[in-house]
């Protein structure tokens, strides 16, 4: 597993559920110790020269791994779409040829679900009603469609809401959100009212940076709605004592 | 001043893209670019027809479908339920086909002036597009100059069912020998949509378009 | 009689441009609304096309192929061009295109030019030169009329107007056009605008116009447009002058086929624009303008032709799809862009046109969300050359800036897993003073200083974990071992 750096630094529950449903599935997972970033902030705010060790830094970690799987939809984007240029940039051919055979092995989480193991059914259950925003990395640049949709109406107990424009991108972006705050709010704004207008508890994703960004408004609002990364719902089971949604 | 405008220019580009390869080579280049979109009729004629139908009216124009005897007669009818009396008509366009009883003046550089004194103009057209609800004319005999069909409010457009195709791509086929003629593709009447999205029927070019389809393959 | 035109060189940072315009109600509710319409038609129009990816596919190849040989085809069209009776000028940069234009304005002796909507011209600022030379240009597209009346600046490339409303245009007409009533429905202000142009279409005999495409293998060129006023500006003058970039070349007029379908549907969401014109040269049996006269204009087109990845900006056809889709975009309005190209096209475009010296921060206005790579119809690949120019902007200010120093600072980091672990630690510590629980006795941030205090603007942040993922990983992996020993 490729944690990434703000998950393994902010949202670890998101990593021990990708753990817990892969482990429920019988695989084995490995957390090389050496991983940090993939270099996707550095690269997108034009710091490329800043990015480019960290090809090289991410291929040994991983070179060995049968499938790397990934709770973050940019992350994988910036792997996939960048790292095959990033090491032509470079100039290794043997780099290169490393990045050519891992890169198809990098998965995000719900697509190694859903297109590696063929499951829509993971065995969760999470009495919520929950609504999902379509990350722009995940919709766009990995072409997840409706994947993750279909692990959430699997989960046993959910009532799953239709978000209205879940397409549309909540303003997160980056540095984006510092750099041209005022915007970026605005985007914002559009996203929650339309998760409000949901009236559910939870609003899921498949990456915690766009969550964070909403949850930084559900929380200054006081909305009392929660952001949970998908991987946490699918690793929820019926324990007997239903939790309340993070 | 000129000249070294140009050369500068062709000396950038040059440095830019850095290469210079030969006509035939670029020409190759050009042939070996993708092209699998459609470029054929996917319905029978008939089903063509229909569609273009469908798609001028889409476009608030009307559409008949008459045989060429009774062209005359249709227009004629069309045109006084517009309240058109004086209409401008191509050199060219068969007399046959003129509206009956109304005057029609034929069009040997009127200015415009004159023209916009005029109600109406006639034409032909080189062919229609069904998928579009386009109709391309061009400057030859019975189509006229550009500025016949687009000064008058009131555009009478005879389409033979024979020039009528699917798709773009077969329109510029046909097209293509003729390249080099002035041409307007014109889809409804002219329109805008610039207040507040909403669409308007006729700015400055004609407002009213009424199109006869002749049958049975004859043509103009 | 033109306002202020909108100039990236003097024009304020897109962040104090945006904050302005955020906080204008009626614009922003006018282009929620225009760019929630035509998003809708293009979906539609989109949708009933079964080779629609196809088509796109095709688009791209033949822009590439033609910007790879832009200098075999741009002699080809003047070959043509000449051959058909058209006079072909060349232009370096602004300066020399207005220069032209003028030039041939005056030597016509005329005092009024009718013009067609062009991007091209506004990108010269061509109308403050021509009524700098005593030449009133009476603009006839009904939204550049709406600008041009009321000294306003285009806010879209094809719809540069859609930042007003019926109400706020019935009253520039009413004061402009000396109306004393004046109906506010859009029919009624579309039939003011046909009685207000009739008369210059009728009177004026010279035209001014931009280009679509020139067609190298015929020398021809063709104007896209809906409302007629195209045609008559291209049909009735004695003498026609267009002004056209050096990227509006396209190799065959069977390419056509390809862009004439791509264009339409993503620019204003029908099946094909109310009309097309196509025209080579002069027209020896009297139809249409008996001198024409094309500038081909390079303006900064050929440094963007040199960066291999800046390239595809110049396959742009100018359709606008890329505004609409713009989640950015569509809170600002395009004025905050500072350009007369706006929204993601403006701000690959803009930087670019300026060498980089000016609009250094538009590459920054966009979340990179993709949505503008997904409906441009020539597969512009916009996130990529926004993230391109970004590293531009940064070499350009040197590695001395404190977010550059910051950066610097953050790549050591993820380059150690022990600096890695150090920072995450340290982290927890720094944030403490800022930390506040919650009800829920959850910790979180509600103020950032400096770079960071934009985020905590509207949001809060929540606080860093005690336990990070590897550091819960190894307590677990120990145990592991303990319980199998």
């Amino acid at each position: 597993m490729f944690i990434t750096c703000y998950n393994d630094t902010l949202f670890p529950e998101t990593g021990k559920a990708v753990v817990r449903v892969l482990e429920r599935l019988g695989h084995t997972v490995e957390f090389p110790a050496g991983q940090t970033c993939c270099g996707q902030m550095h690269w997108n705010t034009g710091y490329q020269a800043e990015a480019l060790p960290l090809v090289a830094r991410f291929v040994a970690q991983f070179r060995h791994a049968e499938a790397v799987v990934v709770p973050s939809s940019s992350c994988v984007a910036m792997i996939r779409d960048h790292y095959p240029k990033m090491a032509a940039e470079l100039g290794d051919a043997g780099l290169q040829a490393e990045v050519e055979a891992l890169v198809p092995r990098v998965f995000e989480f719900s697509e190694f679900l859903t297109r590696r193991l063929g499951l829509e059914d993971v065995g969760a259950y999470y009495p919520h009603r929950v609504t999902y925003h379509a990350s722009c990395h995940g919709l766009r640049n990995l072409e997840l469609g409706d994947g993750p949709l279909r692990l959430l109406r699997a989960v046993r107990g959910i009532d799953l809401v239709v978000l209205e424009g879940m397409e549309q991108c909540c303003g997160f972006g980056g540095t984006f959100a510092v750099k041209n705050a005022e915007v970026s709010s605005a985007m914002l704004a559009e996203k929650t009212t339309a998760v409000l207008n949901t009236r559910a508890e939870a609003c899921t994703a498949c990456d915690n940076s766009c969550l964070m960004h909403i949850q930084g408004a559900l929380h200054r609002q006081r909305t009392g709605v929660q952001t949970v990364h998908l991987a946490e719902i699918l690793a929820s089971e019926d324990t007997g004592s239903a939790g309340a949604a993070r | 001043m000129a000249t070294d405008a140009r050369e500068a220019v062709l000396t950038r580009i040059r440095a830019a893209t850095g290469n210079a390869p030969e006509t035939r080579a670029v020409m190759q280049e050009w042939q070996g670019i993708r092209r699998q979109y459609r470029q054929h009729a996917a319905r029978d004629h008939e089903g063509v027809l229909e569609l273009l139908i469908d798609r001028l009216r889409d476009y608030d124009a009307t559409v008949q479908r008459v045989s060429r005897d009774e062209v005359s007669a249709v227009a004629a009818r069309l045109a006084a339920a517009r309240g058109i009396r004086r209409m401008v008509v191509p050199e060219g366009l068969d007399p046959a086909l003129l509206p009956a009883g109304l005057a029609c003046e034929t069009d040997r550089g009127l200015s415009a002036e004159e023209l916009d004194g005029l109600d109406g103009v006639m034409t032909g057209c080189t062919l229609a597009i069904a998928e579009t609800g386009t109709i391309v004319l061009q400057r030859v005999a019975g189509q006229g100059r550009r500025a016949i069909s687009l000064v008058p409010d009131y555009h009478l457009c005879v389409v033979d069912e024979a020039r009528v195709v699917e798709t773009v791509p077969e329109a510029m086929a046909r097209l293509q020998p003729t390249a080099a003629l002035a041409t307007t593709f014109f889809s409804g009447p002219s329109a805008t949509a610039d207040i507040e999205m909403t669409r308007i029927k006729g700015v400055h070019g004609p407002r009213f378009l009424d199109v006869l389809l002749v049958r049975d393959g004859e043509r103009l | 009689m033109s306002g202020q035109p909108l100039d990236p060189r003097t024009a304020p940072t897109f962040p104090a441009a945006a904050r302005a315009m955020l906080g204008d109600t009626q614009l922003r509710k006018n282009v929620r609304h225009a760019t929630g319409v035509i998003q809708t038609k293009r979906a539609r129009v989109v949708e009933e096309m079964p080779d629609w990816q196809e088509l796109r596919e095709s688009g791209r190849q033949i822009r590439e192929h033609t910007m790879r040989h832009l200098d075999h085809y741009l002699q080809q069209f003047e070959q043509n061009c000449t051959r058909a009776g058209g006079v072909v000028h060349w232009a370096r940069d602004a300066e020399e295109a207005r220069r032209i234009v003028v030039g041939l304005v005056q030597a016509e002796g005329a005092r009024e030019v009718i013009k067609i909507k062009s991007m091209t011209t506004e990108e010269i600022q061509l109308n403050k030169a021509l009524e700098a030379a005593g030449v009133h240009p009476y603009e006839t597209d009904l939204a550049e009329l709406i600008i041009q009346l009321g000294q306003d600046q285009p806010s879209h490339i094809v719809v540069p107007a859609l930042h007003k409303n019926r109400q706020q245009i019935r009253e520039i007409f009413q004061r402009e056009m000396h109306l004393g009533t004046l109906g506010e429905s859009p029919q009624d202000l579309a039939d003011a605008a046909r009685r207000f142009l009739r008369e210059k279409f009728l009177r004026v005999k010279t035209g001014v116009s931009g280009a679509n495409f020139l067609i190298a293998e015929t020398g021809g060129v063709c104007i896209v447009e809906s409302e007629g006023n195209g045609r008559m500006c291209l049909t009735l003058p004695e003498t026609l002058i267009t002004v056209a970039g050096i990227d509006k070349v396209v190799p065959t007029f069977k390419d056509l086929e390809v862009l004439l379908q791509l264009l339409p549907r993503s620019a204003t969401g029908e099946r094909m624009n109310p009309y097309n014109s196509i025209w080579t040269g002069v027209d020896a049996d009297g139809d249409g303008p008996r001198r024409f006269h094309i500038v081909l204009m390079d303006n900064a087109r050929t440094e963007i032709l040199a960066d291999e990845e800046g390239r595809q900006t110049l396959h742009c056809i100018r359709c606008g799809a890329c505004q609409n889709a713009c989640p950015v975009y569509r809170q600002t309005g395009g004025h905050a862009y500072g350009s007369v190209y706006a929204g993601p096209i403006g701000a690959i475009l803009t930087p670019q046109l300026q060498v980089l010296n000016h609009a250094q921060t538009l590459p920054y206005a966009s979340s990179l969300c993709g949505a503008c790579y997904e409906v441009c119809p020539v597969k512009i690949n916009i996130p990529e050359v926004l993230i391109h120019l970004r590293n531009k902007v940064v070499r350009k200010k040197g590695p001395l800036t404190p977010e550059a120093l910051a950066m610097r600072a953050m790549g050591l980091v993820f380059r150690s897993e022990r600096r890695f672990r150090a920072a995450q630690r340290m982290g927890r510590v720094a944030e403490a003073p800022l930390v506040r629980k919650d009800g829920q006795g959850q910790g979180w941030i509600g103020w950032l200083p400096g770079l960071l205090g934009g985020w905590t603007q509207v949001r809060d942040l929540q606080a860093m974990p005690q336990q990070s993922f590897r550091e819960w990983w190894e307590q677990r992996e120990k145990s592991e071992v303990s319980r199998g020993n």
